[in-house]
């Protein structure tokens, strides 16, 4: 590949591939994001290798393996263009039809469109479906059209003209208003105005500079980081080049989660094209600004998510967070002044210098500007990853974009903002989802987690799960963080066993309150909000689980039985079979019976029962 | 165990310069062995003159160390937010129950270890396990008892 040494360069470059492409030519995009590849979507795209050229045709047809579609529930995806269709849920075997069919005859194959659950409808184009409808998709637009792993894909949706344009007229200062002006915030949770943090990184005395990517996505149930870093690695690279340009940083350092080992490849192979091509390391672009950036994998400790545990995780240390009345921005890495923005917040820079400030402080609400991308999981029927305007509600969000709850069932909460964050009720769904207004019920933005839960999630049994997992996530370097989580996680697990005292609610705010106030960093002050959300909004199933010993939900085992109905069994025997300790009894055709005593609740029984004869109180 | 200096060196020699990286040190001899010998970190510790207790601070600290062996297949079941509220607990059961092992432990003819794993990122597919590196969705305690059972059989016929 060719270095590039000047901005003028690097558009000469950009148009001679734009003449180079054949738009009439039909392609075949292969969602090969984490969720789809599991779905098989590898297969399907070594089918398509095979197949076209067994038929002598792959010359005349473009194959692309892209990142994600974000529509992980229909996986695996194939988008066809021209025409923009899309077919869902993709085996081998339909890999042919869609060569004969659709490639070579441009006729549809119906079985593989999409299939409104609302009206039944089969709906063809991609941008048809509601589930992508009502998103804006900004950010996370681009995966999808482009093959992650190649920079001329970039460079011909526009990539990297947002630094062209920086290099060649904007100064530091100038580029950092442009951020202001955009009033874009952290995308990472805590929502600190980007160009606040560019300019006193700026102002901070110090000869070395430094700008980190945050990609440690710890919390369970976020995966756009990810999936950005997999899918359009070079859009995080692009923005982290511009942020260094602007405060004055040699060196960057992006810290991804180990458990991503796609992301760490695209994200390097990224490093090493932007680098040939001297859009990074010396003189960028022929201008005096030079810059470089390594990747640290990250060791698997959840509060390296942190800023301050992060910084001193890449300083080879054990991540422990550090004291935060001297900010990053002026006393980061080695002491050096240093700007760390989440994945997503990089990625939103060469849009905002791209198409102007004023255009995206017009999206969103007053206080938070932009979109924001969501993973959209749990009990939902569309699973996957959704960008939306700020501002959006969490009604719209859950019933239009994510088709309602599974199985007709009824909703119950939301919780957004991953162990953090907290759950919320149905009365607030109508809810504007901003940084402001989710502080206000008690849950944050966070990530962008949002995991929905239903009539058969037990609400206490979410505030446990949550709290168990901050509590071993804790660092254990302050106390109350240390061992008010412990004491508050041995104090639910007694209400889920049923040995709960009412005076225990008490107790749970009381230590909430210590560990708020007391806390060092934010994963001791924003444990508890999972507790106190539910203890809020559901103070009825806490109840119940003290005085009535029942869990509603059917999911504290403590306090369920499985029973089986004797009018619904007919005695096939296969939850005789199933049952790992010989608690069901019966001969054949007979009604079967269950003994309480020996049964240890594992559920077996009802999921192999073909007739709703199990069911659990 | 006789241990291979000669890898040691190499992934030593591939850090010299970098003061910051004992992380990813000891990332690269883990993906080496599949844990972290005691005996390595002690050459190490003498090699890069860092005191062994520092490499012994991040090996215990992070969970993506392990200081002992891992069994042949590796078994690591979602507890992810999403796999949870989609009935994960009882598949871990399943899986410990079925191996007779709990989580973080190695079966005792070394075949098996079982973790667990925050999030995976396939929250689509949940509740999902991860064997040997490849994802099994939408979990059923009957596709992990064909799952398990079926390597058992693959391995007996192979042996």
């Amino acid at each position: 590949m060719m270095k590039m040494t000047s901005p003028a360069e690097l558009e000469k470059y950009r148009s001679s591939i734009l003449e180079g492409i054949d738009s009439g030519r039909p392609s075949v995009s292969v969602c090969c994001g984490t969720g789809c590849s599991a779905s098989g979507a590898l297969e399907v795209v070594s089918a398509f290798e095979r197949l076209l050229e067994e038929k002598g045709i792959q010359a005349n047809i473009n194959t692309k393996i892209t990142g994600c579609h974000g529509f992980c529930e229909q996986g695996p995806l194939v988008l066809l263009s021209p025409g923009n269709r899309l077919y869902c849920k993709v085996t081998e075997e339909d890999v042919d039809d869609i060569i004969e069919e659709t490639l070579l005859a441009n006729r549809v194959v119906e079985r593989l469109l999409f299939v409104d659950p609302v009206t039944g409808e089969k709906i063809e184009k991609e941008e048809e479906i509601p589930f992508y409808k009502k998103q804006l998709r900004l950010i996370f637009g681009d995966n999808g059209k482009m093959v992650p792993t190649d920079i001329r894909d970039y460079l011909s949706l526009g990539g990297y003209s947002a630094l062209a344009k920086v290099l060649k007229g904007m100064g530091p200062q100038e580029v950092i208003q442009e951020i202001k002006n955009s009033r874009l915030r952290g995308r990472g949770g805590a929502g600190f105005p980007t160009g606040l943090k560019w300019e006193s990184c700026d102002k901070a005395e110090g000869d070395i500079k430094y700008v980190i990517c945050n990609a440690d996505e710890g919390d369970p149930g976020c995966f756009q980081d990810r999936s950005l870093l997999e899918g359009n690695p070079h859009l995080v690279l692009e923005g982290m080049i511009i942020g260094a340009y602007s405060v004055g940083a040699s060196q960057g350092y992006i810290y991804v989660r180990n458990e991503y080992p796609l992301a760490v490849k695209n994200f390097s192979t990224a490093l090493e094209q932007a680098r040939e091509m001297g859009l990074l390391g010396e003189n960028i672009l022929g201008s005096d600004f030079s810059f470089n950036i390594k990747v640290v994998r990250g060791g698997g400790a959840f509060v390296c998510g942190e800023s301050s545990a992060l910084i001193t995780s890449i300083e080879g240390r054990i991540g422990e967070p550090r004291y935060k009345f001297v900010h990053a921005a002026e006393k980061g890495l080695w002491d050096r002044p240093t700007v760390l923005n989440n994945v997503k917040t990089w990625a939103a820079v060469p849009l905002i210098i791209n198409r102007g400030a004023e255009w995206f402080s017009e999206i969103g609400t007053e206080q938070s500007k932009g979109t924001m991308i969501f993973s959209l999981t749990g009990k939902v029927n569309n699973t996957g990853l959704v960008e939306v305007p700020m501002g959006i509600s969490l009604r719209e969000l859950i019933f239009e974009i994510g088709g309602g709850i599974l199985e007709g069932r009824k909703f119950k909460a939301v919780q957004t903002g991953g162990p953090s964050g907290g759950c919320i009720p149905e009365g607030l769904l109508n809810l504007p989802l901003d940084f402001e207004k989710l502080a206000e019920v008690g849950s944050m933005v966070g990530s962008g987690g949002m995991i929905v839960m239903d009539e058969t999630t037990c609400m206490v049994d979410v505030a446990k799960y949550f709290l168990s997992f901050t509590q071993e996530e804790s660092c254990g370097k302050c106390v109350p963080c240390r061992e008010g989580g412990e004491h508050m996680l041995k104090i639910l697990e007694r209400i889920t066993r049923g040995e709960g005292e009412e005076r225990d609610l008490e107790l749970l705010k009381e230590i909430s309150d210590t560990m708020q106030c007391a806390s060092l960093c934010a994963l001791g002050k924003l444990a508890p909000n999972p507790v106190l959300t539910t203890l809020k909004y559901f103070p009825e199933e806490y109840l119940a689980h003290i005085k009535d010993k029942k869990c509603s939900a059917g999911v504290c085992k403590e306090l369920i039985e499985y029973l089986i109905d004797p009018e619904a069994c007919t005695g096939c025997g296969r939850c005789l079979k199933a049952c790992p300790t010989g608690a069901i009894s019966g001969e054949k055709e007979a009604v079967h019976i269950l003994d309480q005593e020996q049964c240890i609740k594992c559920g077996n029984c009802m999921e192999v029962c073909r007739f709703d004869a199990v069911s659990v109180e | 165990m006789t241990v291979d200096l000669e890898k040691v060196n190499s992934i030593i020699e591939k850090y010299r310069d970098d003061r910051e990286a004992f992380i990813a040190l000891l990332q690269d001899i883990s993906a080496e062995y599949r844990y972290l010998p005691e005996e390595v970190i002690r050459y190490v510790s003498e090699e890069i003159e860092v005191p062994v207790s520092r490499l012994f601070s991040l090996a215990t600290f992070y969970t993506s160390f392990r200081l002992e062996p891992r069994g042949e297949h590796e078994v690591q079941v979602c507890m992810g937010t999403a796999c949870h509220v989609r009935g994960a607990p009882r598949m871990l059961d399943k899986v410990t129950q079925k191996l007779n092992i709990k989580p973080g432990e190695t079966t005792e003819d070394k075949r098996f270890t079982v973790e667990t794993v925050n999030c995976v990122g396939a929250c689509a597919l949940g509740p999902l396990l991860v064997y040997d590196g490849k994802y099994y969705g939408k979990l059923t305690q009957r596709k992990i008892e064909k799952l398990l059972e079926g390597s058992n059989d693959e391995d007996d016929q192979s042996s």
